[in-house]
Parts: structure tokens; C-alpha cells; sequence
């Protein structure tokens, strides 16, 4: 779906509609044309009546009032009748038919287009999200998909339905008379550049108004975000004034932009009447001076009053039809910048996995030989190591032994924010990172779990190259409590269960427990039912982080990454927390970041960081004994009064 | 500090909504005005329109039938044709006319309700915030004026002329010919009736899907922010499972929705083919019946129409389908106005809230110095709520000291000191501010002279001495460099390439937590105030720097009452008094000495953040 990159994205959403829903298409697109049948056919047999009745009452003139007459004629007015509701019964099925198969494929389209959307964001690197502001990818959820939902549901099938008329009023025009149909395509150029020319400005105008929308709504997010500071700063009138300078350059351009808008319509609309008259006048003349008509019915013949009167009804057909068309150009304008920010989003490259090495359950067979076999059975995690020059497979035991050789790192290639970094942590052993903010500690464990990749240097788990495993399963064997704990809506089981999906209720509870969660939840009214929403908004930073713990606990991960897991909770708290997480790190290998000294104090080795160097490391006696960094920020916090 | 954010259901009247809405009208009644006119005028013109053209092709038709002469037919489609480029010129001027007034008009509309809703908004006390919460208040002032607007702006036009349109069709309809139209006496009620169930069957769903819809953009949001947990648990699948679900149930329900509406365009189809079918039929019949012999101007009998002509046929059809589309013009209209009334509400909803802390009637403009005074203070932050969030604080501050207040969250410490810049007002109680109770202060000069560091503090989008202007709007490069050197600002300040003209980014996401916050304390320091808070202000800057602040507001800021709210023992030990705070009372009040001895909970905090002395740490 969308790949051609090469069409315009607006494109490349239509034709991605068109090739997923072909059926749909074709047969809306038929039923469409019967559609159109309807409106050609009320024209046609009007024009037969008139005919008839002008007929019989020259038949009368002559020949007197009989009853047979008027019999034969009444014969003509039926077949003429059923001809009539004979189209108007097609068309109408045909229009009912088009426009349920147009809401069902539209709706399936959209819901194609959201989930590729989503599937696709799932596999992007966690760069493209550091990279985008949320609200930035959010809006194109939010406004992007909307206009191209305006465009698939109620735009394509409306010109869908207009080019029917256009064919078939153009193709009356030509049966009527092909001078009087020249005219029209004058008008109709001239329509067209208006078109352009108006519709042009205002979609313009449009697009700079979304992005004053934008600006102005994170203004007010802002001003609402920091409602609070401002009535402490008795800033209240200088945030008024500063809205309402934005919302002036809003509503200048929103003028222009609507003005635009609604000039479109009385233009197009007036040149049709101004067509109208030039063809009755034109046809007049021509009738008047005996010029022969030139028509797709009769070929050269004289012209008459009844192709005239008949013609003006279709010009008034083309010109509606015309202006309708005209009403989508700002859809489809829309829908347009729409498409360019989504396809920009499937254009991103997701997360490129070149990794082989799988994590398996295993146990030891009675040589002592690793072998992989059923949960049930399984004692171990072991590394799968597919060789492809013979084709063998080795295991390895998942330890969690990490070491980083000479690593360098930056998030942009030119800017090295991490150097030489050198480490061993031996499983079970507790690795601390100590520094001031931007010194390098979080970017080392966005790299142990391959968030970003290492620019140079090499890290080994378990002896095996980080870049062969398999990223999901090198990310399952870590787990990680960051300081901001994004829970996710649903009851607080689900989101114990998200570090291990196939968890029973009992393993959930037995985590919560080991996270010191479990005394709050069962003191919740709803206790582990408890439903969360807006990440967790009605439990407190502790509790918070509490959940977050008990999901990595669940998780069970032979590594843990704890990124300043308590640095925003009073110490009261902070107190149980710690007690959940001491009891998590048990056995395993940890990398803790925090900057409250007594968290780390007990690790095997301190790294002190500074501007992306480890600059001191060792255990807490060796950084005192060395008086360095580490030891002035430790007795710094009590040699003050 | 839990706030009930639920907001109480809303018991207004629709009258009174739309009255507020129209309010904001104001400078731009005199374009509205005019667009009204014009689209008026435009209306009658396009109704007559037709209406000649019809006449012209009555007269072409005369002719094929005798009536008229060869010489004469020029003559009178020239006069047609002047009248109807006369119209139309008319309509084109009055089209644009009334287009531009008209965008003038709903945008200056809309641009005013917002104004009105921000202005609201910044005059809403701490409480009013909490009621309606932060997010609530954005998503009122972005998506819900977005809904308001739009659907004013499409149906603005329409509403005005699809009802202008459909009684002049009916009228021109009866006067072309009453024997026949009585045909739309049929169709219309049908179309009506048609309309009308799709309305009442499709709306609900509309309204239940669009919540979904919104539960959907927000599952996404949830995603975005927690990618990181997403990837950790590699859990890319499982999210992608879990969305299909959802967007699938949308699916069903926009589909459900979107084919009930799309019964509207075959509905409509179907009633003006029986209205033509019918027209036809019968016209037909009546032409013929009602010829006769009828005198031309010549006195020659010639064949006549009696109660229809064919020219009238045709109009009457023409006017058939202007009556039946403006009749689905007007359901639209109506769909779109009931989709907007849940947006409607939510911003009138804030339009009509009451601030809850106003200006004295005479206010004092000077206060005396920094002591102040609790009195029997009790506090709830809703007058229904059962467990009062302060209760008996009884506690005096002489002015220029130094206080701390420590505490577990929730003990309500910051609610404490909310009160002395009112941000909410006692329930029971006094508190006194340099002899005068805050009530009687200006509101301005209040919090100018009590200044505070937010728990939650936000640095704004501009440069760091944008930010720092905050506090003194007039404050020079030198006094902004002090108060940046107080707060132990200027040290980071300086290893920035643009030093203090820096662009901080919304929400000051290009600094780091500890750098914000040091900012944030200079900006309060700079507005010289008689009380400086600063509430859990120093909790992301490492405690040496915390004992530099300190060290620095009270050398430098000796006669402002400094009341410092901290988790860390170390922020306040050295203060000249300290309030320990349990579960909304005083638990303690003293010396860190005397605390040390006396205070239980005070014992416990220090013991457990000193436990890092001890040698043993399990």
C-alpha cells in the first residue's frame, strides 16, 4: 500500500484505496454511471413529451379533436412514462447500491489506513520519536486522517458522480447541437480558470490557516499548561495580549481564506446563468438567420425552436454539476496536505533488524548440553545461535553478562556525545551511573538495549555480539523502570501483565508483591481491578512507579535498567519503592542511573560520567579512597550545615 | 492533593447558550448584518432566475406553436436575456458581497469566542482550574471551538438560504400552477419524514462512535509517550493486536453510521423522480386536456393553453428539486448543529463559570512587611467535600525569617501555602499577611509581593530573559544576572553559546529538571518580593547547590519571609522554624534540634535519608 514514492501523496492514498478495494471501485464506479442514467433520461423523455404534446396539438389544428388521436398519444405518453421510471428505477437502486458500497469501502479504507499507519510507527526506531514532537505525530492522527477521510467518503464519490453527469450531459449537448455545445465549452474554460484562479487562492489560504490552527492551539496549551504560574505572576494581560496577537493573524488569514471560499461558488454559478442566456440568444440567432444545426441526432438540419428549448435545460445541468465539483477543490486541498504528512510517516524507515540470535526456553540434557524444550519443562533461557557456514546451532545460557568495548556514540553523527566507554558487568553484579544531566548516563542504556546503535567500539551479551540478537529478544531479556512510568488504560492487572502477556493472576499478584505494590492496590476499592486512565492520573508518582516495577518484576528479565526510578518521590515513599526494587535486583545484573547517592552506594561499581567520559570508576570505598568526583559529591551533601 | 475533577453535570437552558454565543458577535454585528442582506438578496435573485428562464422558454414556445411571429422573437429573447444578465450580474455582486462579509463576519465571530474563552480562562482562580483540569481546558479551547466553528461556518450560509430557497420555491411553485404542485404535497412530508429518522436513527451512533474515536486518538497518544515501554517488553505486536481491535470497532460503528447516511442521497433521488414522474404524468394530462381554441393578438384563433404550459411544466420541476434540496440542505445543517452541541455545551460550560476568587471591593495596595499569620485556618477544596485538606493551622511567621515544611505528599503542604497568595481562599479561618488579611489585598499586588515557586513550575516558550521578565517586566540585563546568581542560574546560564538569550522551548524541554527549576526561583526572585515560597522548588538540583540558594536568599534577600517546602531534611534543617505537616495538621513546629528530639515523623525522614552515613546499608 502507498509505495510508488514517486506519485504525489495524495495520489498514492487514492490509488492505495482504488487497489485495496478494486471490487468496491469498479462496482461503485458502475453504479455510478447507472446513476447518471437518471438524470440523462428525465431531460430526454421531457423533451419526448414536448414533442408529443406540441405534435398532437398541431395534429389537432388540422385534423380537429378525435379520441383516437388523443389514444395514440396517451400510447406514446406511457412508453414514454415507463422509459422514465424504468431509469429513475435503475438509477435510484444503482445510486443506493454506490453509496453503501462507497460508506463500507471508505470506512474499511480508513480503518486499512489507520492500522498501517499505526503498524508502521510501531516498527520506527525510537530516534523518529525523539526526534518528532508528540503533538506533531499526534495531529496526524487527529487532523490528517480526517481529511482524508472528508476526501474518500463524501469527495470521490461526488466527482465520481459529477464526471457521470459531465460524460452524459456533454454527450446530450452533442446529440442537441454541437454549436450550441461549443459555447458551453467556452464557458466551461472559463469556469475552470476561475476555478483555479479563486479556488487556488483559498486553498492556499486554507493550508496557512491549519498551520495558524496549530500555532494557535499550542499557544493556548501552554498558556493552559502554565495557567497556574501565570496568576502567580499576575501575568494574566500579557498572555491575553500575546492570544491575542496570534488569533489576529488567524482570523486575517481565516477571512481571506473563507472570502475566498465563498466567492467561488456566486462566480461559477453566475457565469452559468451568463451561459445560459449566451445560448438562448446564440440559438435564437441562428433559428432567426436559418443557420443550419449541426447535431449528433440529425446531422445538418434546420435549426428549431425545441432544440433550444430543450438544450437550456442541460446547460443548467452542466454549470450545477460544474459548481459542485468546484466545492470539493478545498477537500481536496486539505486532504491533499494531509496525504503529504502521512505518507512522510510511511516514508520513515522502521527499525532495521538484522539480527539472528534468538532467545529461547531450554534446560540441560543429561550431558550437561543445553537443548531448547517446552515452557513447561524449561529451566533455563538460553541465546539460539544459528550458524550458517554449517549450518549447526549453539546455544548459549542467558546470563546477563554485559561489556561495552570502546564504544563511541551520537545521536547525530557529527556531535560524539559518548566516548571510549569501557565495561564489564558480570552477572548479578550492580553497575551504577553517577553525573550531572547530559554527562552520558541514559544514552549508555539506550544503546545496551539497541534504542540507538553504537557509532564505534562493540558490546557483548553473554559473549555474543549485540548486533546479532534479535532485537525483540535481546529487549525481553532487559527489563527497565524509567523515571517516567507510562502506564497504559486498562485495570491495574493489564498493566502488570504487559511485562509478560501469558502471566496468570497469581504470577501478577506475586510480582506486585515483590514490588511492595501489592498493600496499595488491595487497598483500592476495585484492588487490582482498578481501571487507569491518562497514564495513571489518579494514582500518585509512587504508587505510579510502584506498578511500573511490579510490570518489570513480572518480566522477569535476567538485566535490569532502572533510569532514576525514584528520583520524583518523596523519601517516604522512596523508602517502599526502594524495598521493591532491592528485591527485583536480587540475582540480577543491574545498571542503575540515579542522582541521590544512597540508591547506588551498594553497587559493585560506580561509573562517574562526565561530558559523555567515564571519568572516575570503582566501587564506593575505591571512589572515596580516590577523592575524586565521586567522593566530592558525596561528602558534598554533608559537609553543609 | 486529589481534586475531584468531575465536573457537575450541566442544567442550562438552550436559549441562554446561544445567547452567550451571540454575545461574541460584538464588532462584528454591522458585517453580519450586511451579509444577511446580501445573501437575501442573493437568495430572491437565484429563485428568480429560473424563474425568467422559464418565461423565456414559455415564449419559445408560443412561437412553435403559432403564437407568436418570426419578427418578434428576437426582439423578446433579447429582452429575456438583458433581464437575466441584469440578475445575474446582480447576484454576482451581491454573491461576492455577501461571501467576504460573511467570512469576516464567522471568522471575527469564532476569533471573539476564543478571545472571550482565554480571557475567561486567566481570570479563573486555582480552584475553577482544578474543577475543570488543565487538559479539559485545552481540548475546550482547541477541538471544541474547532467543532463550534466549523459547523457555524458551513451552516451560517446555508441556514440562511436553504430556507429562503425552499419557501420561495413552494411559493413560486403555487403560482405556476396550483393545480399541480399539490405533487410535493406528497413528497415533501416523505422526504421530511425520511430525513428526519435517518437523523434520529444516525445521530446517537455518530455521537457514540466519535467518543470512541476520541478513546482511540488517546490510546494512541499513550503509545507515543510510552514508546519506550512499548519496545522494552517488545510489545510492537501485542500494541498492534490491540489497535486493530479498536479501530476495527470504530470501523463498525462509522460504517453503521456512514451507511445510514448514505440513504439520505437515494432518499432524496427517490423523491424527486416520483415528484418529475408524477409532474410529468399529470402535466401532460393537463396540457392536453386544457387545449383550446384561444385568441392571439391578431384576433386568429389559435391552439392555447389553458391551465399549464409546457414552459411551466419544466419551472415547476426546476422548482421541485430547489424545494427538496434545500430541504436536505436544512438536514444537513441540522446534523451538523447537533454534532457541535456537545462542543457547544463544554465551552459554554467555561463561558458561564464564576471565578471563585475575585478583587476586594476597596483593595489595600501596600503591604506592610513579610509576617504573616494563620488563624483557625480550615481548608476543603470543594465545599461538598467531606475531609477538610487543612485542618486548625494555627502559626505565625515573623517577617524575614526563614520556615521550613516538610512532610509526605499529601500532607498538604502546598495547600498551605496556597493560601497566602490566594490561590484559594479558607473555608474557616483568617490568613493574615503583614497585619492585613490576604481578602482585603489587591489580587496583583498580593501575589507581586508573595512570590512563589510552583511545585509543577513552567518555563514558556522564548528566551531565558523573556522568562525571567516575567517577574519584572522592566528588569534590567544586570538585576536579571543577580537574581540568576542567587538562584545559582547564571554559572549554566554562561555555557550556553547564547547565554541568556537562549530560546527555552515550549514547556522548557531543551533544559534539563534541576536547570528549570533554578530558573524558575530567579524569575521569583526578581520580582522583589515581601514573601518568596519556594515549593519542593530544588528537588531535581543536587543538594550543594540547594545549600548555595539558600545560602544566597538569606544573605541577599535578609527581610523576605522565606518559606521553603522540601522532601530533603538537608533543604530545611538550617531554617529558622520548621513545620512538619501529617495528613492536612501540624504535626510539629520547631528547631531541626528541637524536631530532632521531639518529632516523631521529622525523626523518621532524617533517619531514613541519613541512613546513606551509615556503613550498612541492606
Amino acid at each position: 500500500m502507498l509505495k510508488n514514492k514517486k506519485l504525489p501523496p495524495i495520489f498514492r492514498i487514492i490509488f492505495g484505496f482504488i487497489s485495496l478495494h478494486k471490487t468496491a471501485f469498479i462496482c461503485s464506479l458502475i453504479c455510478v454511471l447507472f446513476t447518471a442514467f437518471g438524470n440523462i433520461a428525465a431531460p430526454i423523455v421531457l423533451q419526448n413529451v414536448t414533442n408529443l404534446i406540441t405534435d398532437t396539438i398541431n395534429h389537432i389544428v388540422i385534423n380537429g379533436n378525435n379520441l383516437a388521436l388523443k389514444m395514440e398519444f396517451w400510447d406514446e405518453i406511457l412508453f414514454n412514462g415507463c422509459l422514465l421510471v424504468g431509469a429513475y428505477v435503475i438509477s435510484t437502486v444503482a445510486g443506493l447500491t454506490y453509496s453503501q458500497i462507497n460508506a463500507v469501502a471508505g470506512q474499511k479504507y480508513m480503518d486499512d489506513l489507520r492500522r498501517e499507519l499505526f503498524n508502521h510507527m510501531q516498527d520506527l526506531p525510537v530516534r523518529y520519536f525523539d526526534q518528532n514532537d508528540k503533538g506533531d505525530i499526534m495531529s496526524i492522527y487527529i487532523n490528517d486522517v480526517d481529511t482524508i477521510r472528508q476526501l474518500i467518503i463524501n469527495s470521490i464519490s461526488e466527482v465520481e458522480f459529477f464526471i457521470c453527469t459531465f460524460v452524459s450531459v456533454i454527450v446530450m449537448m452533442i446529440m442537441f447541437s454541437v454549436w450550441l455545445f461549443l459555447i458551453t465549452i467556452v464557458a466551461g474554460v472559463a469556469m475552470v480558470l476561475a476555478t483555479k484562479h479563486i479556488g487556488g487562492h483559498s486553498s492556499k489560504n486554507f493550508l496557512v490557516q491549519q498551520v495558524n490552527i496549530g500555532k494557535q492551539e499550542g499557544y493556548v496549551e501552554e498558556m493552559m499548561n502554565g495557567l497556574k504560574v501565570i496568576k502567580s505572576f499576575c501575568h494574566e494581560q500579557e498572555s491575553i495580549d500575546g492570544y491575542h496577537n496570534i488569533t489576529e493573524i488567524f482570523r486575517k488569514t481565516g477571512t481571506k481564506a473563507n472570502s475566498y471560499a465563498n466567492i467561488l461558488m456566486p462566480v461559477l454559478g453566475n457565469i452559468g446563468n451568463l451561459l445560459y442566456v449566451l445560448v438562448a440568444v446564440v440559438g435564437t440567432i441562428f433559428f432567426v438567420n436559418g443557420i443550419n444545426n449541426f447535431s449528433g441526432m440529425g446531422g445538418f438540419s434546420p435549426f428549431t425552436v425545441g432544440i433550444i428549448v430543450s438544450f437550456l435545460p442541460i446547460v443548467r445541468q452542466f454549470t450545477n454539476a460544474a459548481s459542485q465539483m468546484a466545492n470539493q477543490v478545498n477537500t481536496v486541498a486539505l486532504a491533499a496536505a494531509g496525504s503529504r504528512r502521512i505518507c512522510a510517516l510511511f516514508d520513515e524507515e522502521p527499525e532495521a533488524d538484522e539480527g539472528y540470535v534468538t532467545l529461547v526456553r531450554g534446560r540441560y540434557d543429561e550431558n550437561g548440553n543445553i537443548v531448547e524444550c517446552p515452557e513447561k519443562e524449561a529451566t533455563l533461557w538460553a541465546w539460539k545461535h544459528p550458524h550458517s557456514a554449517d549450518q549447526s546451532v549453539t546455544y548459549t545460557l542467558l546470563q546477563g553478562d554485559i561489556r561495552m568495548f570502546d564504544v563511541d556514540f551520537g545521536y547525530n553523527p557529527n556531535k560524539i556525545v559518548l566516548h571510549n566507554i569501557t565495561l564489564y558487568a558480570k552477572p548479578g553484579q550492580k553497575v551504577a551511573f553517577v553525573g550531572a544531566t547530559g554527562a552520558g548516563k541514559t544514552t549508555i542504556t539506550n544503546l545496551i538495549n539497541r534504542f540507538y546503535d553504537i557509532a564505534d567500539g562493540k558490546i557483548r551479551y553473554d559473549g555474543i555480539n549485540i548486533n546479532k540478537i534479535r532485537k525483540k529478544d535481546l529487549r525481553r531479556s532487559l527489563g527497565m523502570v524509567l523515571q517516567d512510568t507510562n502506564l497504559f488504560s486498562g485495570t491495574i492487572m493489564d498493566n502488570i501483565r504487559y511485562g509478560k502477556l501469558d502471566a496468570t493472576d497469581e504470577e501478577c499478584i506475586a510480582a506486585a508483591k515483590l514490588a511492595n505494590a501489592d498493600s496499595f492496590i488491595t487497598r483500592l476499592p476495585q484492588g487490582y481491578n482498578t481501571y487507569l486512565t491518562n497514564d495513571g492520573a489518579n494514582l500518585s508518582q509512587g504508587q505510579r512507579q510502584l506498578l511500573s516495577i511490579a510490570r518489570a518484576a513480572v518480566a522477569n528479565a535476567p538485566v535490569m535498567i532502572l533510569d532514576e526510578a525514584t528520583s520524583s518521590i518523596d523519601t517516604r515513599t522512596e523508602a517502599i519503592v526502594t524495598r521493591g526494587m532491592d528485591n527485583l535486583m536480587k540475582g540480577r545484573t543491574v545498571f542503575v542511573i540515579a542522582h541521590r547517592l544512597s540508591t547506588i552506594q551498594n553497587s559493585n561499581v560506580i561509573m562517574v560520567l562526565d561530558h559523555g567520559h567515564i571519568i572516575e570508576r570503582g566501587s564506593h570505598e575505591d571512589l572515596i579512597k580516590l577523592k575524586g568526583v565521586y567522593y566530592q559529591l558525596y561528602t558534598g551533601a554533608f559537609e553543609l550545615e | 492533593m486529589s481534586v475531584d475533577l468531575n465536573v457537575d453535570p450541566p442544567k442550562f437552558k438552550y436559549s441562554e447558550m446561544i445567547r452567550a454565543f451571540l454575545s461574541a458577535v460584538r464588532e462584528y454585528k454591522k458585517p453580519t448584518f450586511i451579509a444577511i442582506i446580501f445573501i437575501v438578496l442573493e437568495t430572491l435573485i437565484e429563485c428568480t432566475i429560473p424563474f425568467i428562464m422559464s418565461l423565456l422558454i414559455d415564449t419559445m414556445g408560443d412561437y412553435s406553436t403559432g403564437k407568436l411571429g418570426d419578427a418578434s422573437i428576437m426582439n423578446i429573447v433579447l429582452i429575456y436575456a438583458a433581464i437575466l444578465v441584469a440578475l445575474a450580474a446582480t447576484s454576482l455582486v451581491c454573491g461576492i458581497t455577501a461571501g467576504r462579509f460573511s467570512a469576516r463576519a464567522s471568522i471575527g465571530f469564532s476569533t471573539n469566542i476564543r478571545r472571550d474563552l482565554f480571557k475567561k480562562t486567566t481570570e479563573f482562580s486555582f480552584n475553577n482550574i482544578d474543577k475543570f483540569s488543565v487538559s479539559s481546558l485545552v481540548t475546550r479551547q482547541t477541538t471544541d471551538v474547532f467543532y463550534i466553528q466549523m459547523s457555524y461556518m458551513m451552516s451560517i450560509r446555508i441556514a440562511l438560504r436553504a430556507p429562503l430557497m425552499l419557501i420561495f420555491s413552494i411559493v413560486m411553485a403555487v403560482i405556476q400552477s396550483p393545480e399541480i404542485s399539490w405533487v410535493y404535497a406528497i413528497t415533501v412530508p416523505l422526504l421530511v419524514i425520511a430525513l428526519g429518522i435517518i437523523i434520529y436513527v444516525v445521530m446517537p451512533i455518530f455521537v457514540k462512535v466519535f467518543k470512541k474515536y476520541d478513546a482511540l486518538n488517546e490510546s494512541i497518544e499513550e503509545n507515543v509517550r510510552g514508546i519506550r515501554v512499548v519496545k522494552t517488553y517488545a510489545r510492537e505486536d501485542y500494541e498492534k493486536a490491540k489497535f486493530k481491535d479498536r479501530s476495527a470497532e470504530i470501523k463498525v460503528g462509522f460504517t453503521k453510521a456512514e451507511r445510514i447516511m448514505a440513504l439520505t442521497n437515494p432518499v432524496m433521488m427517490f423523491s424527486m423522480y416520483v415528484s418529475m414522474a408524477l409532474l410529468i404524468f399529470i402535466g401532460s394530462y393537463m396540457i392536453l386536456d386544457g387545449i383550446g381554441w384561444v385568441a392571439n393578438e391578431n384576433g386568429e384563433l389559435v391552439i392555447g393553453f389553458a391551465s399549464l404550459t409546457v414552459g411551466q411544466l419544466s419551472s415547476l420541476i426546476t422548482y421541485g428539486a430547489q424545494i427538496l434540496s434545500s430541504l436536505m440542505m436544512i438536514s444537513m445543517v441540522f446534523v451538523m448543529i447537533s454534532m457541535s452541541t456537545a462542543s457547544m455545551r463544554r465551552v459554554y460550560e467555561v463561558m458561564i463559570e464564576e471565578p471563585t476568587i475575585k478583587n476586594p471591593e476597596n483593595p489595600i495596595y501596600e503591604v506592610g512587611d513579610g509576617s504573616i499569620e494563620f488563624k483557625d485556618v480550615n481548608f476543603k477544596y470543594k465545599a461538598n467535600a467531606q475531609k477538610f485538606a487543612l485542618s486548625n493551622i494555627n502559626l505565625k511567621i515573623n517577617s524575614g525569617e526563614m520556615v521550613g515544611i516538610v512532610g509526605g505528599t499529601g500532607s498538604s503542604k502546598s495547600t498551605l501555602v496556597n493560601l497566602v497568595s490566594r490561590f484559594y481562599d479558607t473555608t474557616t479561618g483568617e490568613v493574615i499577611l503583614g497585619g492585613k488579611n490576604v481578602k482585603d489585598y489587591d489580587l496583583e499586588t498580593l501575589r507581586n509581593n508573595v512570590s512563589m515557586v510552583l511545585q509543577k513550575n513552567v518555563l514558556f516558550s522564548g528566551t531565558i530573559k523573556d522568562n525571567l521578565r516575567w517577574g519584572n517586566k522592566n528588569a534590567t540585563d544586570e538585576e536579571m544576572v543577580e537574581a540568576c546568581k542567587i538562584a545559582q542560574a547564571d554559572p549554566f546560564i554562561q555555557t550556553f553559546p547564547d547565554k541568556y538569550d537562549t530560546y527555552i522551548q515550549q514547556g522548557g524541554s531543551n533544559v534539563s529538571g534541576g536547570q528549570k527549576q533554578r530558573l524558575c526561583i530567579a524569575r521569583a526572585i526578581l520580582k522583589k518580593p515581601k514573601v518568596l515560597i519556594l515549593d519542593d522548588s530544588t528537588s531535581a538540583v543536587d543538594t550543594k547547590t540547594d545549600a548555595f540558594i539558600r545560602k544566597g536568599l538569606r544573605e541577599t534577600l535578609p527581610d523576605v519571609t522565606k518559606i521553603i517546602i522540601a522532601q530533603r531534611i538537608s533543604s530545611v534543617q538550617d531554617a529558622d522554624l520548621i513545620l512538619v505537616m501529617d495528613n492536612g495538621t501540624m504535626n510539629g513546629m520547631g528547631t531541626h534540634e528541637e524536631l530532632l528530639k521531639s518529632n516523631k515523623i521529622y525523626k523518621e525522614i532524617y533517619n531514613m535519608q541519613n541512613r546513606v552515613g551509615g556503613s550498612d546499608n541492606a
